[in-house]
């Protein structure tokens, strides 16, 4: 198998699942028990969230376990929307969906949303911010890397803007980007990080929302009030601690695991320019190596995502949470791509753990299939 | 970073007459207490002034570890220069350039202790924002509302360019007013007692009161993590903690006493144990988060009848506050998050369902008369156990702190 979706989902580490395992045999108390063995849970939580903390160095935030980034979207955007009924919110076109739909449904409600164009550069971008914030935006919530595309948005200096409008709150959904660059709650001023832990060779079910102290969010799941009654549910500990360890193992690698992925990167880039009938999508000046979008005039994604599958070489046309249907990706139309180009496009998207043989397979089986199909 | 050191001024140390010397020294302690983990700092201390030489060291990290200091005024980032006009000029601008890219207004504030330099304040503070104007694009001088002050002082030794102060926390430097015995039950209220003890000079012990099984670990714990909270503001970053085995006494309380009595009683027994165990120490007043009004036991009558069993001073910093204002404390010092955590302590168990709010001194000693408390009273001064809370130094045992690590 040669398995280039990473950015959909990626293999439970060894190690990771190590932890999870030992931590659900030896710590399955309930963090919120009065007694001792409850507290020894609760100890594991309290370690996985400064351990978090730390590898953010965020030194005035908060961890809330989820189940994972659609909720930490959610919570996050919702949350704070609840308390500023009616208020202004900036965002792009090329969100996921968690927080896309989110904003759709809140301009519903009577929200106003302005979206950024990204497809400016970096610098414009950041202008565009300054333009638009006002002193009824109460939030600008931005991802740093787009799953699709890889192209990432310029985070920190939209934070030092954000920074000069203290009502503004900055939610980043660094899904695609922790582990690879760098986050730094503190540098980028981030009030709400949301993050996922099976991106990051993490378990499924188990994601994050960094959140800076004393910012008042209604929860979206009430209940028991656990995590400082801001998201109910028995809190998954050991979740909890396998998730600490993948984001620590992903961490300490970061830096270098970059360098060997952007090898990767620029290799499988000149193939895949040297095929006659390949465009390259995802040539931003601010590109995550570990991701790229192409097309085969003629074929469209879904054709060569199975044809491929044929050869046990997996990969992705749009992301795996809208691939499901028949429209073309928002994300490429909101970049500008004609509609032919966003129904052909598909994704090949690297981890660590990717090889040069493996994706010199993939290219060999495109290269077969390509011809085969035009 | 232009920085290289940061000057530091003294609070109300200023106005101490003949003790000056003595919490001056208090607070070079402290502050050198406090910034002992960068090794690279240096210390340079002059007639009236402080200086922590940086040495290379984040100027950032050291200026959040002085918001912790009692007794300190306010601080600066300093850059040092010779006593030269041009290069004063220059100094000036690379510190306004790093300090404040943006459009800014500004005035130049010279103190000239040298007085052998050749230009008087006023020349100097004229020619610097003269500098400034010429060589900057978004500069205006606004002598009256300034958002930016820029100070430059000529001493002998060098001179000086800072832009803005930092203020400090106030007060004065803990230890240097003596020893107080902070009761702590494990509420939002006694820790920002404890705090605001601190900041008047007074260095604390606690003293906690456990009624296993009534009362839990996690209760004693959540007070030991309250105290490396406010420990963070002590002399050496550690604050002891003296821990009454409660239960035999409260117990006979509850057995003994009529149930409207029962509260005012346990707390005229609590403040007994507390003065003996002070008298012990040798501390002279004691402390706790009584705040009016808030419960029973804080009415005025009760505060009376619960007082009379002793005559040492006891200090209620909070007594005035509002409950909000006391919160903000508690969140400003980072223990209300530990505060709310729902244990049972000595104080919410055996609660009468109607205490008394208007007892009386002479009622209670007629109860109290009925049996004699004194041999358990002893007994809980006696056997005391006391530890020692230092910040970082807490939470689950060695073993299985190693075993959580072990698996992150």
């Amino acid at each position: 198998m040669i398995y280039l979706d990473h950015s959909a989902t990626t293999n439970v580490a060894d190690e990771v699942m190590d932890t999870f395992v030992k931590a659900t045999a030896n710590f399955w108390g309930n963090p919120s028990s009065l007694h001792n063995f409850g507290a020894l849970a609760e100890q594991v939580l309290i370690k996985s969230s400064r351990q978090v903390l730390d590898l953010f160095s965020a030194n005035h935030h908060q961890v809330i376990f989820t189940s994972g980034a659609t909720e930490s979207n959610n919570l996050a955007i919702k949350g704070l929307a609840r308390h500023h009924p009616g208020g202004h919110i900036i965002t792009t076109h090329i969100e996921h969906p968690s927080v896309y739909e989110v904003c759709l449904q809140l301009e519903k409600q009577g929200y106003r949303i302005s979206y950024l164009d990204v497809t400016k550069s970096s610098a414009e971008i950041v202008m565009e911010l300054e333009r638009l914030i006002t002193k009824d935006t109460f939030l600008v919530s931005c991802m740093h890397v787009n799953s699709e595309m890889g192209l990432i948005l310029p985070i920190k200096e939209m934070g030092a803007v954000i920074a000069k409008h203290p009502k503004a709150k900055y939610h980043v959904d660094a899904v695609q980007s922790v582990g690879k660059l760098e986050v730094n709650i503190t540098d980028m001023n981030i009030d709400l990080l949301s993050l996922s832990a099976h991106k990051i060779h993490g378990i499924k079910g188990v994601g994050a929302l960094v959140i800076r102290q004393n910012l008042q969010l209604e929860p979206q799941i009430v209940g028991g009030g656990q995590m400082g009654n801001v998201r109910s549910g028995t809190v998954n500990a050991p979740g909890a601690a396998s998730f600490a360890k993948a984001l620590r193992l992903v961490c300490e690698e970061r830096t270098r695991n970059f360098e060997s992925i952007s090898q990767l990167h620029s290799h499988v880039l000149s193939r895949l320019q040297a095929i006659k009938d390949v465009q390259v999508n995802s040539c931003f000046h601010t590109q995550s190596p570990y991701i790229i979008n192409f097309c085969v005039a003629g074929i469209r994604g879904e054709t060569l995502v199975h044809a491929l599958e044929e050869h046990g070489v997996y990969i992705s046309s749009k992301s795996a949470c809208s691939s499901k249907t028949k429209k073309a990706s928002y994300v490429l139309l909101a970049l500008g791509f004609d509609e032919s180009v966003a129904l052909e496009s598909v994704r090949v998207s690297f981890a660590h753990t990717t090889t040069m043989e493996e994706v010199d397979g993939f290219i060999t089986a495109l290269k077969t299939e390509i011809a085969k199909l035009t | 970073m232009i920085y290289d050191r940061i000057l530091v001024r003294y609070g109300e140390l200023s106005i101490k007459g003949k003790n000056r010397k003595f919490f001056k020294n208090a607070l070079h302690r402290a502050i050198r207490f406090k910034l002992a983990p960068f090794t690279d700092l240096a210390f340079e201390v002059t007639r009236d002034r402080f200086y922590i030489l940086l040495n290379g060291t984040d100027a950032e990290v050291v200026a959040e570890k002085l918001g912790e200091v009692f007794g300190l005024q306010s601080f600066s980032l300093a850059a040092k220069t010779e006593n030269d006009i041009d290069a004063i000029k220059q100094l000036a601008l690379a510190v306004v350039q790093e300090q404040y890219p943006g459009p800014t207004k500004f005035k130049v504030e010279t103190k000239r202790a040298n007085k052998d330099f050749f230009m008087q304040s006023g020349e100097i503070s004229r020619a610097v924002g003269g500098y400034l104007l010429a060589n900057t694009q978004n500069l205006k001088v606004d002598v009256h509302q300034p958002d930016m002050i820029l100070n430059v002082e000529v001493r002998r030794e060098g001179s000086f360019v800072m832009a803005g102060a930092t203020r400090g926390l106030g007060g004065f430097p803990v230890g240097s007013s003596g020893k107080g015995l902070l009761m702590i039950s494990g509420g939002i209220d006694s820790p920002v007692a404890g705090y605001l003890m601190q900041k008047r000079g007074v260095e604390i012990e606690a003293i906690h009161f456990a009624s296993p099984p009534y009362t839990s670990d996690r209760a004693l714990q959540k007070v030991v993590d309250l105290l490396e909270k406010v420990a963070v503001y002590a002399a050496k970053g550690e604050i002891r903690l003296h821990i009454v085995p409660f239960t035999k006494l409260q117990e006979e309380i509850h057995k003994q006493m009529p149930d409207a009595y029962e509260m005012t009683i346990m707390r005229r027994m609590m403040y007994r144990v507390a003065e003996g165990v002070a008298k012990e120490r040798g501390i002279m007043v004691m402390a706790n988060g009584e705040s009016l009004g808030q419960v029973a036991s804080q009415t005025l009558a009760s505060m009376n009848a619960i007082n009379a069993v002793t005559s040492m001073p006891i200090i209620r910093p909070v007594a005035t506050y509002d409950k909000l204002e006391i919160i903000d404390i508690a969140h400003q010092i980072d223990t209300y998050e530990t505060s709310i955590l729902p244990f049972e302590d000595c104080c919410t168990i055996f609660v009468p369902k109607s205490p008394a709010t208007n007892p009386t001194q002479e009622l209670c000693e007629k109860y109290e008369a009925r049996f004699d408390f004194s041999d358990l009273v002893a007994d809980c001064i006696r056997d005391v156990e006391t530890r020692v809370i230092s910040v970082g130094n807490t939470g689950p045992s060695d073993e299985v702190a190693a075993e959580i690590d072990d698996l992150l």
